[in-house]
């Protein structure tokens, strides 16, 4: 009795959203992401990188529910054990469980892409938008600065800032920001050339509206997809250059169970207790994977062509 | 009369290229005032300078009484209006139309903004039923339906219209025109209207000017031009390939 | 060469069934200049390009008979279908932009089409290209010749689309909207050098386009297309005496300098049009 009646809410929601009349401006938005969202569940293999990383992400958010061990507490009797019903993904060097500690690690690692992403993307947005509408010395001295931070080499940064502050997150953090922001400003301006020239353009600046609502209210919008995108299918290296400082010992220090140090802290083991070295490996794989899967889902989504 | 509309020796420059040459001419209140010209003579770029859309112009504009210079002001965006010729660039893709026709509102100030943008859908006949679709869900007609109702939802007296009807099919274009007429009776409007169509520019124009490289080559009235009172060749010539070409009835006398 | 379509249909898929663009479509074509005349989404194009198959993917066509010259098009293989494209039959679009390459040479690319059909070597097509170029009227070949695409004028670019069709010698033309985007004067141009080189070859004229003064102008016969169906078919000399009230409702909507109208008819739609 109850699905049917979930069943036939669901119906109506969806003739709700689907319709060809809505009534307000919010149900139009929301008929438009869930007609998106139609078309986005029809790619399979986008699905699955969704699906994956919505898995990933709750291992993050409930980890500590999730987890059968502190992961740092150490039981050096039980040190590179085998995968068993205690210990689900075995031990590490110094008996930590490794399920619980690539649980925690999620955190870190989904933690810092999500930071990242979060400062990145509306950085560029803005400063790439600005710089497309306003042209002239505007434009050619914010891209000046975008072509500085893009010549920075994103390691030598890492060490930099490593040896000014002090190894941990927020240098990694600091780090690939400020190198990746300029792809997307360089993304934002080549979108809002081509969108200033549009008559809808033309007939907002004849309202008499000021430039920044324009280009905030009218062309950022139009500039967010080809930037979600674009974000999506890099987090996947965001996560491995994360990876990659945390295994040079630039990121997370010990004891903190960082996939990236996970392996850094334990490739010795690798040719006769394999697992603990390559289990954190997967991880940092599967992530990667499922957001590449995720954003070429999303380019097809949001290709102009489709419209 | 009042003039509404005076240009006194406007020129446009893009760069090296000259694109209006010293063109000038006036516009009475509530009269209606065909640019015509093939393509690259100008007409377009005459009436994006009017609005303000081109930086680099010359020369001695006024709207009702007040001149205008180089940065318009908010009075000036009240008073003038302009209609695209692309009825599927005009809207921004992702507003729906509600969010399009309140916009001008919200910038200019103006109160009571749902009884106004059902009010200004009712005067260009689009159904309710369009308010809070996105344009590529409405037809090309309905789309300059709505361009035409953003035009006027902040209560113009100038409405520029840059080849209105080009860009859709001829039965449309007929209603279009019809709805244009009627609204410059009911609302008191001074129009100034480009085309390539002799024969649309001159149902909606009483005063046309031929534009040439940049150029008037001739004003002169539509009854001049349908009875053949034309004295350049240029415009003896398109006259010629309009009835050749556009007049079905033309035509048929063959 | 004879065109012989009965019953011809064109469906497509979408989210709420299936969608016949094309209704039923009958007619003939000889060694004539035919127009097909309608607005937009009468399915002129799609009945044009069905008889030479250059349909979108997605696209189901059926007929009860679609035939080029007694070869029926529907079960005709790629081979077949290869030889009649191009070869025997030519398709000029609305903008010769996007149908040129934009990186080779205007002469190049016709060289090419005249050596893939006709054989031949370098120099020969080169000649040939020259002379295909005046054919259409071009003043300079040679420069034209050497020039890229998108440094040509609309109407300068629609010569050359032209003189590429034409460099196989083909028994028809296709015209989709060919003048469109074109000035009325260069329009004008255009066609009238259509007309001469179709009457010249001994070519049939398939003409596309929603104008229905240019199309009585410039064809024969004339077919009226309304949602996917042909209302009328009519010789172009007696567009006046238009029967059907779609016909007349076109030819009367439109403003004129000689009729002049306070304002103008507006076009009434029937469902009966589209039963």
């Amino acid at each position: 009795m109850d699905t049917q009646l979930t069943l036939t809410k669901m119906h109506n929601w969806r003739s709700w959203a689907l319709t060809d009349t809505p009534q307000s401006r919010r149900q139009a938005t929301i008929g438009m992401v869930y007609r998106a969202w139609l078309q986005f569940r029809h790619n399979w293999l986008a699905m699955t990188g969704f699906l994956v990383l919505l898995v990933l992400f709750a291992f993050a958010i409930f980890a500590p529910l999730l987890a059968t061990h502190d992961p740092n507490s150490q039981d050096l009797a039980q040190r590179l054990a085998a995968p068993s019903s205690a210990h689900w993904l075995g031990t590490d060097q110094l008996g930590r469980d490794l399920y619980s500690r690539v649980l925690y690690g999620a955190r870190i690692t989904l933690g810092m892409a999500a930071l990242i992403v979060a400062i990145v993307a509306p950085v560029g947005l803005l400063v790439g938008s600005v710089a497309g509408y306003a042209g002239g010395w505007v434009d050619r001295v914010l891209m000046r600065i975008a072509d500085v931070f893009l010549a920075f080499p994103r390691l030598v940064l890492a060490l930099a800032f490593v040896s000014a502050l002090r190894p941990g997150l927020t240098s990694v953090v600091l780090a690939i920001a400020l190198t990746a922001w300029p792809p997307y400003a360089r993304l934002a301006r080549a979108e809002t050339l081509i969108i200033r020239k549009a008559d809808f353009v033309s007939a907002i600046r004849l309202t008499g509206a000021s430039a920044p609502r324009i280009v905030l209210r009218h062309i950022m919008p139009l500039c967010i997809s080809p930037v979600i995108v674009r974000v999506a299918l890099d987090i996947s290296g965001i996560v491995l250059t994360a990876a990659g400082l945390g295994f040079l010992g630039m990121g997370a220090q010990a004891p903190s169970p960082e996939w990236g140090a996970m392996i850094a802290t334990t490739r010795g083991f690798i040719l006769q207790q394999w697992w603990v070295p390559t289990i954190p490996g997967v991880a940092i794989f599967v992530a990667s994977l499922a957001f590449n899967l995720l954003g070429d889902g999303l380019r097809d989504v949001f290709d102009p062509k489709s419209e | 009369m009042e003039r509404m509309i005076e240009v006194d020796g406007l020129n446009v420059h893009f760069g090296t290229f000259h694109a209006v040459k010293d063109v000038s001419f006036v516009v009475e209140r509530g009269a209606s005032f065909g640019l015509v010209g093939e393509s690259g003579s100008g007409k377009s770029t005459v009436l994006r300078a009017l609005a303000g859309l081109n930086a680099e112009w010359t020369g001695d504009v006024r709207i009702a009484g007040a001149a205008i210079a180089a940065k318009r002001s908010k009075e000036f965006y009240r008073n003038v209006q302009m209609v695209f010729q692309d009825p599927y660039g005009s809207l921004h893709p992702r507003q729906t139309i509600d969010r399009a026709l309140s916009e001008p509102l919200v910038i200019h100030g103006i109160k009571d903004i749902d009884n106004r943008v059902a009010r200004a859908m009712s005067e260009v006949a689009l159904p309710m039923s369009a308010r809070y679709r996105f344009p590529h869900q409405l037809s090309g007609g309905q789309r300059q339906r709505v361009a035409i109702a953003r035009a006027l939802i902040a209560g113009p007296k100038v409405l520029l219209l840059d080849e209105p009807t080009s860009a859709l099919d001829v039965s449309i274009q007929a209603e279009v025109l019809n709805l244009l007429g009627d609204l410059r009776v009911s609302l008191g409007l001074t129009y100034i209207m480009v085309g390539h169509n002799l024969a649309a520019v001159s149902h909606m124009c009483e005063q046309i000017a031929v534009m040439q490289n940049g150029e008037i080559v001739e004003a002169l009235t539509a009854a001049d031009l349908r009875e053949g009172r034309i004295t350049t060749a240029y415009t003896r010539r398109l006259r010629e390939l309009s009835d050749d070409m556009e007049d079905p009835f033309a035509v048929s006398l063959q | 060469m004879n065109i012989e379509v009965e019953n011809l249909r064109v469906k497509f898929a979408s989210p709420s069934g299936e969608v016949e663009a094309v209704k039923g479509v009958s007619f003939r074509l000889g060694q004539e200049k035919l127009g097909i005349v309608g607005e937009s989404g009468s399915g002129k194009s799609l009945t044009a390009r069905s008889i030479l198959r250059l349909l979108p993917s997605q696209a189901r066509l059926s007929s009860d008979r679609l035939l080029f010259d007694g070869i029926d098009i529907q079960s005709a293989d790629e081979k077949t279908m290869r030889q009649i494209r191009g070869k025997r039959a030519g398709l000029i679009m609305q903008d010769p932009k996007y149908s040129l390459n934009p990186v080779i040479n205007v002469g190049a690319q016709i060289a090419e089409t005249w050596r893939t059909h006709r054989g031949g070597g370098r120099k020969e097509a080169y000649e040939a290209t020259l002379e295909l170029l005046e054919q259409v009227k071009i003043r300079d070949p040679r420069r034209v010749a050497s020039s890229y695409p998108m440094e040509l004028s609309g109407g300068m670019g629609q010569r050359v689309m032209i003189a590429m069709m034409l460099a196989p010698d083909p028994e028809m033309l296709v015209a989709d909207e060919p003048t469109s985007a074109l000035d009325v004067s260069v329009q004008a141009e255009i066609l009238k050098l259509l007309e001469d080189l179709v009457a010249k070859r001994g070519m049939s004229l398939l003409l596309i386009s929603h104008d229905l003064p240019l199309i009585s102008r410039f064809c024969d016969r004339v077919l009226v297309m309304y949602a996917g169906r042909i209302v009328e078919e009519l010789k172009a000399s007696e567009l006046s005496a238009a029967r059907h009230p779609y016909t007349r409702g076109l030819l009367e909507c439109l403003p004129s300098l000689t009729r002049p109208r306070t304002r103008l008819k507006t076009l009434e739609r029937s469902a009966a049009w589209s039963a």
